[in-house]
């Protein structure tokens, strides 16, 4: 997550105070993602020794955190702004997932009903799903940011139910068709894995 | 007092060779205010659990109550009556009739069990206002978008102070928005007292239950725990 661009983002408003721009940030992600106030000035320091921002007018006395400064961005922070907006992130590696990880192992060890290993993540999962539902449901599309924040998680979360529901569909087929794990892997390791995509993604 | 009570309850379709077993010793407890989600897999048995429930069905073996009823002796007559006044039904594909209006979809099964046409058409109104579909009234069928017509559904399933809401793939013909819109209306009926099953194979759905069961080749195998407190995420995340 990009502090730095979110701050950016606040600033193309209008000239805003550092305690300010904490509360405007939590606010805008839904208070999902706190923010400390420590956060907000070093990265507006960092902001301004590259020129995308500057500190307007004199320091105001008062606040727990000594002098406060205000910020407007500058003409080369739009650009930066624009600029970063439009660049998709670098999703091509894929991560490494401790649960992707968990499944492939339970595959290997003797003895393991992977279905019940499956399932136990599959039911947290859920459960998780259904917390986030019941934010949902409470705040009944009042805050958007939050609504869009708890959507993208859900669907974080449910891409991973899938998967296991299909990994499990998976196996079972293959177990049917007689697959033995022990004699599995040699071929697949050294045709190699296939090559990361590359194309259209931009760096 | 539970609604719906299924107690080792199995069904087989078929014989010999072509035997199948839909569901294997089935229990399953629903009270009075809550929505229980049922996910599995196609051939899981979501769709059988849903007919036996709903007494469309007899089980080869078990119990079926409802309201405390043991569904299996009554007589035809009074096991109707039980299914037209106590369950309401929601299918995937909604299964409005195309030649009535919404508001005659949703009076029918009060005529059916003998109300007056005027007051069984008041209270189809009442129920539609209540769906926000009041102006679709006299629209029929082919006039409504999905999202609509699995609301009019949804008013023909609860009119009438039914207490057992089952539901088949309730959105799954439908968009994100309208299929949330959906489940956000059944849970709200579930906070009036009215208990509900959904059978689904989408997480996302079923996250909107209570209670998730999870049913594997005909058994239950596992459900999720009793809900936490919905701050736990945020507090989580501070």
């Amino acid at each position: 997550m990009s502090v730095r661009h979110a701050l950016l983002a606040l600033l193309s408003e209008g000239p805003k105070y550092g305690l300010q721009l904490r509360e405007e940030f939590e606010a805008n992600t839904g208070q999902v993602w706190p923010l400390n106030v420590g956060q907000v000035y070093t990265t507006l320091q960092r902001l301004e020794r590259d020129g995308l921002v500057t500190a307007v007018g004199d320091a105001q006395p008062g606040g727990e955190h000594g002098p406060q400064k205000a910020y407007r961005i500058t003409e080369a922070g739009s650009a930066e702004l624009a600029q970063w907006l439009r660049v998709p992130p670098d999703l091509s590696v894929p991560p490494r997932d401790d649960l992707v990880m968990k499944v492939l192992i339970a595959v290997r060890v003797p003895g393991t009903d992977v279905s019940e290993v499956i399932q136990a993540h599959r039911r947290y999962l859920i459960e998780l799903m259904q917390e986030w539902t019941r934010l949902k449901e409470d705040d009944n599309g009042r805050d958007l940011a939050f609504s869009l924040v708890v959507d993208s998680e859900l669907f974080r979360v449910d891409s991973v139910v899938r998967w296991l529901d299909a990994a499990e569909g998976r196996l079972r087929r293959a177990l049917a068709d007689g697959w033995n794990p022990a004699q599995a892997a040699a071929p697949a390791a050294s045709a190699g894995l296939p090559t990361r995509p590359t194309m259209g993604v931009r760096r | 007092m539970s609604v719906l009570e299924l107690r080792s309850v199995s069904k087989v379709y078929g014989r010999g060779a072509a035997e199948v077993q839909a569901l294997r010793d089935v229990s399953l407890t629903v009270a009075a205010g809550e929505m229980v989600a049922v996910m599995g897999p196609s051939g899981s048995g979501k769709s059988s659990l849903l007919t036996i429930a709903g007494t469309l069905e007899e089980p080869t073996s078990g119990a079926v109550l409802v309201n405390g009823k043991d569904t299996l002796r009554l007589s035809g007559g009074a096991r109707s009556q039980l299914r037209r006044r106590a369950i309401g039904y929601v299918f995937q594909d909604f299964n409005l009739l195309p030649g009535l209006t919404a508001a005659e979809n949703v009076s029918l099964p009060l005529e059916l069990d003998g109300s007056s046409m005027r007051k069984a058409h008041l209270a189809a109104l009442k129920a539609l206002e209540e769906l926000g579909l009041g102006d679709r009234a006299r629209h029929f069928p082919d006039q409504m978008s999905g999202g609509e017509r699995q609301r009019v559904a949804i008013a023909r399933a609860v009119v009438g102070e039914r207490s057992l809401l089952l539901a088949d793939e309730p959105s799954g013909a439908l968009d994100t928005e309208n299929g949330e819109a959906v489940m956000r209306l059944i849970h709200s009926y579930c906070k009036r007292g009215v208990a509900a099953v959904v059978v689904t194979h989408d997480a996302q759905l079923a996250a909107w239950a209570d209670r998730i069961v999870f049913l594997r080749d005909g058994r239950v195998v596992d459900q999720t725990a009793a809900p936490a407190g919905p701050e736990s995420l945020l507090e989580q995340s501070s």
